[in-house]
């Protein structure tokens, strides 16, 4: 599938602030399965963008910008060729051994009742992969979307006991359950091809990946119950979406931030038929 | 439990060659001039304000650490065998942290267990693969140590974060010189003064190489209500630097500034006494208001010295600690000067059974506590307090480590009913700049002010001792 992606992170300031800086972690790199053909990066303010990699082998990009801003405006555009690998993830930038994600963040912490579902859930089952998608399919059950309850700061014990969120909640318990299980799992965020054509989104998405002996670490979403497929276009992986996080930012001075996204995942097969 | 050895007495009550001239000076001098020197002492103290803050007390927000004006004496040759030891052991610390962040090789080696390192909250991925200015990760380090024998001193803990104590040393120092001159007359004393200087030195020698003439070094604190910042401002006005906090800094394009009157003044090198959890937002905790954004792109960058680094807790923490004389053989391949206190580690299936079956006589520590908080001391403890703990420790043994209850060396000590030998151990600093390592000859003290404990630290009532380090 060959994705197109157009990403707007819009800030709007009422009263402007005097520099803003971010991390931004937006830029996809290529292994089996994902091809970036074109990317760009692209900010409103006149600064440079400096480009870094981090601990885990993400491509980050730094930029501190003197006000005062009255609006910012983070886009990124690229098209990228994905294949479908049934969520195996082979010759990525590996950066860390996978016991390294056997560690528990503030945010992925599991408690008892998160370490009781994951041992329900997988009951019966003996092996990694049954038991990742005996959980990807009980969870999706079990938490509800719902884009109202939760916020970037809930943990994954305050969206189990909800049981709601989205995708960054789903995945939290997810990775939550599944190190909870001895099962190294890991954070990913990036953008989702959706099936029912919708191409307007309101939000990137992010899913889960644990390591599978033999296989090695596949993709699994919560939010949709299916394993990663070519509809999957994955940008940056951590423990949690702290260290995963498209945007990392703050800012001196200002008030009244009001932050919106746009995002577009469409086919670039598609739009040439049009 | 064997009997202490007593720095001054030794163990058959002849009075030991560094302390023949201060036994002397006691049995002179009058109970009531000793008396009057000692409140003396405690208001100085309290004129200068030096306090510290007690966690966990409802009452007691800022306490003064008593001040014993009995000093503890070390010979030349024993500080000798210590600074050897001390900077072998920092030596080792170094190498040590810069393979846990980079090749890795002491995990494959098996020297130390990988999940004792990746599953370890101190460890800080976000360092994994990142250099830092000259290699080095601990240039201040706090190495607490205690003795038991005439020849035997153990490190108890090393200190490779943020450690503090120093200006009690120095303060310490210069109360007992302007109290007691007649005996620093009696005795060849080796200075501590020069830490300030020497302290200076290392930072400026760890400037990043591409930091532009004079480095410009600065003290980071997290603030007044810091347990330590008395330390940190006696510091920053000891070394003549600029004591900010990280409002008072900022980073544009890979660079750290300093906000001054005059605009804005590239920062080379931080002594930063704040944790790496508060240090960057950007990296760490995101609800931290008392870091600077960015901070860690230009430490990425190579562009500014963090001292002490990030993520060296790795090195200093309870459950590694017994790895250590490990660690100083496989990158050194040297033995060990100073022992480590014999430690069972409850995580090894043996060494928790042998511990459970033994708690009344241990001491069992949590691997991550600190401040001698969320200790059993087993001689000391109640039938319930054991069961309690017991249950602790079962319920997640890898949290814990145990050692036998150790006699540590006592030193007489000014109590209420006369002199009266107590607990101590000793905090040396260790300091590593790019050109050697400096030690200045003395260090912190602690005392244990109630009889029989063997708990030193300020937190649980412990007080303070000038060191005396005598020259050769």
């Amino acid at each position: 599938m060959r994705i197109v992606i157009s990403h707007d992170t819009i800030y709007r300031y009422e009263r402007p602030p005097s520099s803003v800086i971010q991390t931004l972690r937006l830029t996809p790199r290529n292994h089996d399965g994902q091809y970036v053909v074109s990317w760009r990066l692209h900010i409103s303010v006149d600064c440079p963008l400096i480009a870094q990699e981090d601990a885990f082998g993400n491509l980050t990009h730094t930029f501190s910008a003197d006000g005062p801003i009255d609006e910012l405006v983070v886009h990124v555009e690229g098209e990228v060729e994905t294949e479908d690998t049934h969520g195996v993830i082979r010759n990525a930038v590996e950066r860390f051994p996978p016991s390294l994600f056997l560690r528990e963040t503030p945010l992925t912490q599991a408690d008892d009742a998160i370490m009781d579902f994951a041992r329900q859930a997988t009951r019966g089952t003996d092996t990694a992969l049954p038991r990742m998608h005996a959980l990807l399919g009980a969870l999706n059950t079990e938490i509800v979307f719902d884009t109202d309850p939760t916020h970037t700061a809930t943990t994954a014990s305050e969206a189990f006991v909800l049981k709601r969120g989205v995708c960054q909640d789903l995945t939290h318990v997810f990775i939550a359950a599944a190190r909870s299980l001895g099962i190294p799992a890991r954070y990913v965020s990036g953008y989702f091809h959706r099936i029912d054509g919708v191409v307007e989104q309101e939000a990137g998405h992010a899913w889960a990946e644990a390591y599978i002996p033999d296989l090695g670490w596949v993709g699994f979403d919560p939010t949709n119950g299916i394993s990663a497929t070519d509809a999957h276009l994955r940008v940056a992986v951590g423990l949690d979406y702290l260290s995963a996080a498209p945007v990392r930012g703050t800012r001196m001075g200002g008030a009244g931030e009001e932050m919106s996204i746009r995002v577009r995942v469409d086919q670039a097969m598609r739009q040439m038929q049009n | 439990m064997p009997v202490a050895f007593d720095e001054m007495k030794g163990t058959d009550g002849a009075v030991r060659p560094a302390y023949s001239e201060l036994s002397n000076w006691l049995s002179e001098v009058r109970p009531d001039v000793l008396d009057y020197r000692r409140r003396e002492a405690e208001l100085v103290f309290r004129r200068i304000g030096i306090t510290f803050a007690v966690y966990g007390e409802a009452d007691a927000q800022e306490r003064l650490i008593p001040f014993d004006v009995i000093p503890r004496i070390l010979a030349a040759s024993e500080w000798t065998t210590l600074t050897r030891g001390l900077e072998q052991r920092v030596k080792a610390i170094n190498l040590y942290i810069k393979d846990i962040y980079g090749k890795r090789e002491c995990l494959r080696a098996g020297i130390v267990p990988e999940d004792l390192v990746f599953q370890n909250p101190v460890f800080r991925p976000e360092m994994n693969g990142q250099k830092v200015p000259h290699g080095i990760y601990v240039h201040v380090a706090g190495i607490d140590i205690v003795r038991v024998d005439a020849d035997t001193f153990y490190v108890l803990e090393d200190n490779a974060r943020t450690p503090s104590g120093v200006s009690y040393m120095l303060e310490n120092r210069e109360i007992m010189m302007r109290l007691f001159p007649e005996l620093f007359a009696r005795h060849r004393v080796a200075p501590v003064d020069n830490y300030p200087d020497e302290l200076l030195a290392t930072l400026q020698s760890v400037a990043p190489s591409s930091s532009p003439g004079e480095p410009t070094v600065v003290l980071m604190t997290p603030g007044v209500y810091n347990s330590a910042y008395y330390e940190h401002s006696f510091l920053a006005d000891k070394l003549g630097i600029e004591l900010v906090e990280g409002r008072d800094l900022f980073v544009k394009n890979e660079i750290v500034y300093m906000r001054t009157t005059q605009g804005p003044k590239r920062v080379d090198v931080i002594y930063r006494r704040i944790d790496d959890d508060f240090i960057d937002p950007l990296a760490f905790r995101p609800d931290s208001a008392l870091g600077v954004p960015g901070l860690m792109s230009a430490y990425q960058a190579g562009n500014v010295t963090l001292a002490n680094a990030v993520g060296t807790g790795i090195a200093d923490d309870k459950a590694v600690y017994s790895y250590m004389p490990d660690i100083v053989k496989f990158f050194l391949g040297e033995e060990p000067i100073l022992k480590n206190v014999p430690t069972w580690r409850c995580r090894e299936e043996e060494h928790l059974s042998y511990v459970l079956d033994n708690l009344e006589q241990l001491v069992v520590k949590e691997v991550h506590g600190s401040g001698g908080y969320g200790m059993l001391i087993g001689p000391s403890a109640d039938k319930a307090t054991i069961a309690a703990f017991r249950a602790k420790l079962k319920s997640a043994p890898k949290n814990f480590i145990a050692q036998p209850t150790l006699a540590l060396s006592t030193c007489p000590t000014c109590v209420d009913s006369g002199l009266a030998p107590r607990h101590v151990d000793l905090r040396p600093f260790v300091l590593t700049g790019r050109d050697r390592v400096r030690i200045v000859p003395g260090g912190l003290t602690r005392v244990a002010m109630k009889a029989g404990s063997l708990v030193v630290n300020s937190s649980q009532g412990g007080g303070t001792k000038d060191t005396w380090v005598l020259a050769g």
